[in-house]
């Protein structure tokens, strides 16, 4: 097999590739232009025969989520780019818009072309302004360049590309959470269906998709869909992947890696452990998914063998903790987020992150009983399924698999004075002590 | 406390809160791009609490609510949701603090000892100078570079106890 050759990261460390011509000369926009010379459908096929799945984080098939798109309606439809990048541990998408705008641009365009889209709107989170900013200017290129506007490459095929700045919300990368917030409203949650493909962003026929997603496209359609579909573990799991690595390793950053890299090979790349430490444990694909022992170290990071392993790929970010972490504390970190996110219109959901926040807390002090650490136990299933959309699941995640995988770490902390691995103790409220 | 916003407009002249002249043409050219004029709500949040500081005084958010034809209300009930809006007076500095578990776990709490120490104010609380703000905020999406925080706009990375007592230093 052929060594693997990085595309998404290709223009990382290149600031020419932000200029139109500067991106051409890298290649860019031949997926664009050979797309318009297809039927539309063919570009959809071409899709859906490489086999990508959505890189935000629920894995779902990218073609078949535009060949949901109603055809000949004569009704407005759009594109919206999810680049609400708030999973914690994930920094891929803000490494894209910031080094490849242009392969952003392009593959808006083409999902746009496929799907009779004349418009694209990248919701982008409210923090991200450099990355804004760098858009703005790619986008603005992008019109005196014809590539975009009126008549996309002299195609007679209009599409405008708009930057949407979010204003810092969770929630709002749940992708009805982010319409409702892109039509100017709280970011919570619509009920489904109907699904955003039928009445999406301002009542019309809406295909939404993550910003590495959309990056993906132009490569697909400049190398051919078997040239995608030769990347990857098997058929379901195909392409290359972004992986962001965090914590406790020495060199944190974005990897690039056909998709099923396993994690040993992923730790190797940023360098090792941290200082020479010992892996204790890794979260695989940000907050929302389940923590993960050492044992998994050869796991091959794809969407089914993360899944067979009882965790998620999600957003890819691996988050990686050595002896020294808490894993209590962790979870409570994540139990916090959730909280504080939840966007509160389901029950189960406003109240049981608070619990499993509140739980948490009095386990790490050392305040709690078996039958409060029961009650944590509960919690998840509580949540899960039982409410609109799939905060609640994320939020059961971590806190389910501490109490199934890595119960030892709770009992530590009873009847002991709380926990007992050093470290600082800063509450961000100062009132832990008085609950 | 008094208003840092505009008063150059009709509206304003009357008394009601308005736009300056500029900042409605930045709105203007933005609601263009929606088929629908309240999504320019968020856009317009933005560009309010720009010119009014830092954040949204009741006179910010009649003044949206005017220039968008909402109810007052429905521009209270968005402007609550997002942790970017602020309803209250903010430090001419705003600084967040990534404290998500990523930066947790390589020193974020020990940034905010730092800012706690050196500033003698708690979170959300402004200097006496009126000078800086801080909170610790959920992932800012920079965990290769952690610990960091926000300073306005700008990205602070791979801190250290050092380097954010420098940057205090280096801000006005």
């Amino acid at each position: 097999m052929a060594a693997f050759e990085p595309v998404l990261t290709r223009n990382v460390g290149r600031p020419a590739a932000r200029t139109v011509a500067g991106y051409r000369e890298g290649g860019g926009y031949q997926g664009l232009s050979r797309a318009l010379g297809l039927e539309p459908d063919a570009v959809i096929e071409e899709v859906k025969a490489s086999g990508l799945r959505g890189r935000g984080g629920a894995g779902f098939p990218c073609g078949m989520k535009w060949s949901f798109i109603p055809k000949g309606t004569g009704r407005p439809k759009y594109i919206v780019c999810n680049a609400d990048e708030s999973e914690p541990g994930t920094f891929k998408d803000r490494l894209l818009m910031e080094h490849d705008p242009h392969l952003l641009i392009e593959g808006c365009a083409i999902a746009g072309y496929a799907v009779g889209a004349e418009t694209t709107y990248i919701y982008i989170r409210g923090e991200y302004t450099t990355a804004a900013d760098i858009l703005d200017a790619a986008i603005a290129d992008g019109y005196r360049q014809g590539i975009l506007g009126e008549s996309v490459l002299g195609s007679g095929f209009r599409h405008d590309v708009y930057v949407h700045r979010g204003a810092g919300a969770y929630i709002c990368g749940e992708e009805t959470g982010l319409l409702e917030s892109l039509e100017g409203k709280r970011g919570q949650p619509r009920v489904k269906p109907p699904f955003p493909a039928l009445i999406g962003a301002f009542g019309a026929p809406t295909v939404i998709n993550n910003v590495e997603t959309l990056c993906c496209i132009p490569l697909i359609l400049e190398r051919g869909a078997d040239w995608f579909k030769a990347i990857g573990t098997d058929e379901r799991n195909t392409g290359p992947k972004l992986y962001a690595v965090s914590g406790h390793v020495e060199r944190p950053g974005t990897y690039e890696h056909p998709i099923g890299v396993p994690f040993s090979e992923l730790l190797d790349a940023a360098g090792g452990m941290y200082r020479g430490g010992t892996l204790k444990a890794f979260i695989p694909g940000g907050a929302s998914a389940a923590i993960l022992g050492p044992e998994h170290l050869d796991l091959p990071l794809d969407f089914d063998r993360v899944a067979k392993a009882g965790s998620m790929l999600g957003s890819a970010a691996v988050m990686v903790m050595d002896e020294s972490v808490c894993l209590v504390r962790a979870t409570l970190r994540l139990a916090e987020f959730f909280n504080h996110e939840s966007c509160g219109q389901c029950t189960p959901c406003r109240e049981g992150t608070n619990w499993m926040e509140l739980l948490l807390e009095k386990i790490e002090l050392g305040h709690a009983s078996e039958a409060e650490v029961g009650v944590l136990a509960q919690v998840p299933d509580m949540i899960a399924g039982n409410s609109l959309c799939a905060l609640g699941d994320a939020a059961a995640g971590p806190v389910r698999s501490l109490v199934q995988s890595f119960r030892g770490e709770i009992d530590l902390h009873l009847g002991n004075g709380g926990c007992p691995y050093p470290h600082r103790r800063y509450f961000a409220h100062g009132n832990a002590e008085a609950r | 406390m008094a208003s840092p916003g505009p008063a150059s407009t009709a509206a304003a002249a009357e008394g009601r809160p308005a736009f300056p002249p500029e900042a409605r043409e930045r709105l203007d050219q933005i609601r263009r791009r929606y088929p629908q004029d309240k999504a320019a709500l968020i856009p317009a949040l933005h560009i309010a609490q720009e010119l009014w500081g830092g954040w949204l005084p009741e006179e910010a958010v009649l003044a949206v609510a005017a220039e968008l034809g909402l109810p007052p209300a429905e521009v209270w009930g968005v402007v609550s949701f997002y942790d970017l809006f602020h309803t209250h007076p903010v430090g001419r500095h705003r600084l967040r603090v990534c404290s998500n578990l990523p930066c947790q776990l390589r020193g974020a709490d020990e940034i905010l000892e730092v800012l706690r120490a050196e500033l003698g104010v708690g979170e959300d609380e402004v200097t006496a100078d009126g000078r800086c703000s801080y909170v610790h905020f959920e992932c800012l999406g920079s965990c290769d570079t952690a610990p960091m925080m926000m300073i306005d706009d700008r990205y602070e990375e791979n801190l250290t106890p050092e380097r954010v007592r420098e940057i205090l230093g280096e801000i006005d």
